[in-house]
């Protein structure tokens, strides 16, 4: 493990919803972060991508996101990456409907 | 209105058909997301945030009542019960399944609406003053040519790839109230020596990362040149623009680079070389075009229930204070419908508020809506005697914010709330700001002033034109928020300055507060808007109320 590498997420949009996925360690998309693959490795990280985008009919626009290991699983940095976990403010849709845990 | 004819049905319901193909080769895994992108591009459909997004153009702002009423039976089915209506005078709904796209594009289809040309580098969904044909300060309703404009630019061979998209507005006042000096080509009515309507061009207007007010590239064009002379101008940005350079690639900075004289020059030339080639506008067929936007028959009637119901009822009164414009016909009126109510999205309506606003334009408007780039809905053509009905039913339907032109009048886009591109959150702000000016109880006291915000660098908010315009953006992996003061959109376009440091996401309401605040004890008359005592004081006193402590500073 690199010691300047910051931890990340594969992450995308499901191509029929369009709704935000993440990659887990047993190549599903999943819709909850915390079960998405923490990527501690940078080398590691290029080929996780490289499986993703090649998966073009599942899921559109893969990246590689900043992630820190939370008590349930690997949790958002960025703000942006924590709105696309729960779904927009000013109405409760997208994920954040699902339940208390959003 | 305008109707479809057999050719223009014909288009778009081939073009339905072609991307429902596309749609359904796309997920059988036939095509890449690399080819299908541009594809769902020119049929108005995004990748958002946390969903698709469908953006349906609604030409030069204007629909009946059974396209509003399709609106919200889309928003129903396949969406979530409501729509966004932006500041082109667009209508987007934030959650469709790619799956649906199609149908949903078949039910626009259906009342003569599509969502061609709502994305992508091609000339947008043209745009226009809001209050045309109904406005008494009209020298002529500008949407006839509007239409000829959406004719001529929809799927038009030359120009499916321009350097970047291409944005044109259109007004037939002298008041401006399309922003035509913040397009790619705006389009002032104006009339010559003798009298007969032409057009002032003006080009190389824009917002976006660098703010540009357009210049006028001519004076009065004859309107029968219309067509050849855009064609002239667009053809000289498609090969003049610059293509290694996506910031640099709107029409602005071509203006800019290259100089208006030089463009003017240009366009002569290829205008002189195309006119021969483009037949004049067949005068019975553009005769048709004006006669679907003839006026419709005004009746005379008394307006004494109007003066009395304003004289008993105060809400009512202040509604109709805010809320109604001067309509070119006598005992008439245009009214603002706001989707601005404290506390809620700009620009949203639910599918049952669209169904009151259709139920309420046939009944009493001539079957007549209008959207504003200011986000909110309008009915042109109103007689004051049906004023107090219409009042009641926006009333029960939230509908009856009377905050037209006020603080609360917030135009925002989408932010970070729905917006791939956003680098922070708009509607939040402009939630929280509305609210407190609402607890506030000043907003009739403060008067107007357009507060104008963008989630973003490409100021689909129309930051730079607001009186006050705040940008949000994302500094350090903070939400940040900078001002703008003296932002002017009218025929005086001013872009704002810059007031100084941003404010974070909490400091950024008490801050415009303090601003409006402080402006109440600058003004010398309870008549001297915000705008007009800003040009008169200059930015310093303002920028005193935003940094307290450097003022005191200074002070010290």
């Amino acid at each position: 493990m690199t010691r300047d590498f910051t931890p990340k997420v594969v992450t995308a949009s499901a191509l029929l919803e369009g709704d935000a996925v993440w990659l887990t360690e047993d190549d599903r998309w999943t819709r909850n972060m915390a079960e998405a693959e923490l990527i501690e490795d940078e080398a590691h990280g290029d080929i996780r991508l490289l499986f993703a985008q090649s998966q073009s009919e599942t899921v559109v626009g893969a990246y590689l996101a900043d992630a820190k290991a939370g008590e349930a699983g690997p949790e958002p940095i960025h703000f942006r990456e924590a709105f696309r976990t729960r779904g927009p403010s000013n109405y409760r849709h997208g994920k954040q409907e699902a339940g208390p845990n959003f | 209105m305008y109707t479809y004819t057999d050719f223009d049905e014909r288009f778009v319901r081939n073009r339905v058909a072609e991307f429902r193909a596309q749609v359904a080769r796309r997920i059988a895994g036939h095509l890449t997301e690399d080819e299908f992108k541009p594809l769902r591009l020119m049929n108005g459909l995004y990748l958002q945030l946390h969903a698709y997004m469908l953006r349906v153009a609604i030409p030069y702002g204007t629909l009946n009542a059974a396209q509003m009423r399709q609106l919200a039976m889309i928003a129903d089915r396949w969406d979530r019960g409501y729509g966004h209506f932006t500041t082109r005078q667009n209508i987007q709904f934030n959650w469709p399944e790619l799956r649906d796209v199609p149908d949903m594009l078949d039910a626009l289809a259906d009342v003569g609406m599509h969502a061609i040309q709502t994305s992508g580098n091609t000339i947008r969904n043209v745009t226009a003053d809001h209050f045309a044909g109904a406005a008494a300060d009209e020298i002529e309703d500008p949407r006839p040519y509007a239409e000829l404009l959406r004719q001529w630019s929809t799927d038009h061979p030359e120009f499916q790839f321009l350097p970047r998209k291409f944005k044109i507005a259109v007004t037939g006042s002298p008041n401006d109230r399309a922003v035509t000096r913040a397009h790619d080509i705006g389009l002032r009515m104006v009339r010559d020596a003798s009298g007969a309507p032409g057009f002032e061009v003006i080009v190389g207007g824009g917002l976006g990362r660098t703010p540009m007010v357009g210049k006028v590239l001519n004076p009065f064009l004859p309107r029968e040149d219309l067509l050849p002379y855009v064609e002239a101008i667009v053809s000289v940005y498609n090969l003049l623009g610059r293509r290694d350079n996506k910031y640099k690639a709107r029409i602005k900075i071509t203006v800019h680079e290259h100089g208006i004289d030089e463009i003017r020059r240009l366009v002569n030339e290829r205008f002189e070389q195309i006119r021969p080639t483009i037949p004049p506008i067949d005068p019975e067929y553009f005769a048709q075009i004006e006669q679907s936007f003839a006026l419709p028959v005004f009746r005379a009637a008394p307006v004494d229930g109007y003066e009395a119901t304003r004289a008993a009822d105060p809400a009512f009164r202040a509604w109709t204070d805010t809320n109604l414009a001067p309509h070119r016909a006598e005992g008439h009126a245009i009214v603002s419908i706001s989707l601005k109510s404290h506390g809620a999205t700009p620009g949203d309506a639910t599918s049952e508020q669209m169904r009151i606003m259709a139920k309420l334009a046939e009944r009493y408007g001539h079957d007549e809506l209008r959207i504003s780039h200011e986000q909110n809905v309008i009915l042109p053509h109103v007689h004051k005697s049906d004023l107090p009905a219409i009042y009641a039913q926006l009333r029960a339907a939230g509908l009856a914010t009377a905050n037209i032109g006020l603080v609360s009048d917030i135009i925002a886009c989408p932010g970070m709330d729905y917006c791939a591109l956003a680098t922070a959150r708009s509607i939040p702000v402009a939630q929280e700001i509305a609210m407190r000016f609402d607890e506030l109880k000043l907003e009739h006291e403060i008067g107007p002033l357009k507060i104008k915000i963008s989630g973003c660098i490409n100021a689909c908010g129309h930051h730079h034109v607001g009186h006050i315009g705040i940008l949000g953006l994302d500094r350090a992996g903070v939400e940040n928020y900078q001002i703008t003061l003296g932002g002017d959109g009218t025929e005086t376009t001013v872009i704002g300055e810059r007031a100084g440091p941003g404010f974070s996401a909490d400091e950024i309401v008490p801050a415009v507060e303090r601003l409006v605040l402080g402006y109440l004890d600058l003004r010398e008359a309870p008549d001297e808007t915000f705008i007009e005592a800003y040009r008169r004081l200059g930015a310093a006193p303002f920028k005193a109320f935003l940094y307290p402590q450097e003022a005191k500073a200074n002070a010290a």
